[in-house]
């Protein structure tokens, strides 16, 4: 199925977890994102019940804890 | 006011520009703007909003200057290791423009003096170097209805949103701190030191024209850039319930007791057009 990844169009497999899709691009920890889907931000604790669909537009949004 | 025949060089870029201009050239010299961090982000945007002849500086930032920091922390020289950095600041604002008032803070905020040295400024600016100190300034700032702009750095990359009253906030992105150690710091990690110059002037540029009245601020939206792509995304962001001070575990928890919710769902006071994701 079709969703949108930081912008960028991707297929992938059917009933993708949030939690998956962190693995499949490569995010090095779950925890070094906030993930927006559709506009939301997921609950954390959600990543792995909450699957993606058809047309989905997610976002990770980084933690850049860096400044001094 | 009157200018100054020396004001009138020093500013006519500015009086020059459309959108500052005499009038706008007035309210920064009136603005009152604290800077969190005197370090990597903090370097860029003391000298520039000094520059810009913001008359009110304070700087906050309990370290002394070490080595290891010039490498992108360029308000500080190689003479000034081992002093503290706030001074270290103070003397080269002072040197670049007398306009300036710098308040140097030689010290950490806490949840016990934050509300206080807040109050007096018009902006507060954060470029800290943890999340404890960006979750605190975001609370306090929420708690006090006050604007902020919030900055970090890492490797290649930055990120950056600025919140006015009833805005998305930090906190409404991300609901808590990650867990300690699961996300490098540019002390574990690195960072590209022209990183910080590039984010410390974005920062700036939010700053001066949230003074200003001017343009489009980075509400309800959140920059995020990778130098090595070259590739700059603005993502649109929104309010969300749970951003209370209550949900965090900072020390902001001891002021649960204000009634303000740190994301007040209120639309109308949201403030600026939203920019779609670029």
């Amino acid at each position: 199925m079709r969703t949108t990844i930081n912008g960028v169009e991707k297929e992938i497999d059917e009933a993708t977890s949030v939690l998956r899709l962190l693995e499949v691009e490569d995010v090095e920890s779950p925890d070094m994102v906030a993930v927006q889907l559709n506009g939301t931000i997921v609950d954390r604790s959600q990543y792995a019940q909450t699957t993606l669909e058809n047309g989905d537009v997610v976002e990770f949004l980084y933690f850049m804890g860096g400044g001094a | 006011m009157a200018f100054s025949d020396e004001q009138v060089q020093r500013y006519s870029r500015h009086i020059l520009l459309k959108g500052v201009g005499g009038k706008g050239q007035r309210k920064l010299l009136n603005a009152r703007v604290l800077v969190v961090g005197a370090g990597g982000l903090g370097s860029p945007i003391s000298l520039y909003l000094a520059a810009a002849g913001v008359g009110h500086l304070g700087i906050v930032d309990p370290d002394t200057v070490e080595l290891s920091n010039l490498q992108r922390q360029i308000i500080h020289h190689t003479s000034d290791v081992g002093k503290a950095k706030v001074q270290s600041a103070a003397r080269k604002i002072a040197d670049l423009n007398p306009d300036v008032e710098v308040i140097p803070y030689e010290q950490r905020l806490d949840a016990e003096n934050i509300l206080d040295i807040i109050s007096g400024y018009d902006f507060v600016v954060e470029g800290t170097d943890n999340f404890p100190t960006k979750f605190l300034v975001n609370d306090a700032c929420i708690l006090s209805d006050k604007p902020f702009n919030q900055g970090g750095i890492l490797r290649f990359q930055g990120q950056t949103m600025t919140h006015v009253p009833g805005s998305a906030s930090y906190r409404c992105v991300y609901r808590e701190p990650p867990p300690p150690g699961s996300v490098p710091t540019c002390s574990e990690a690195g960072v590209l030191g022209a990183i910080a110059g590039m984010l410390g002037t974005i920062q700036a540029t939010e700053t001066l024209k949230y003074l200003l009245g001017i343009g489009d601020l980075l509400v309800n939206r959140i920059l995020f850039f990778d130098a090595l792509s070259m590739q700059t995304r603005v993502v649109d962001v929104k309010p969300t319930e749970w951003a209370e001070p209550a949900a965090s575990n900072t020390k902001i928890d001891r002021l649960v007791e204000y009634e303000q919710p740190a994301c007040d769902l209120n639309l109308e006071r949201q403030y600026g057009p939203k920019g779609d994701a670029t």
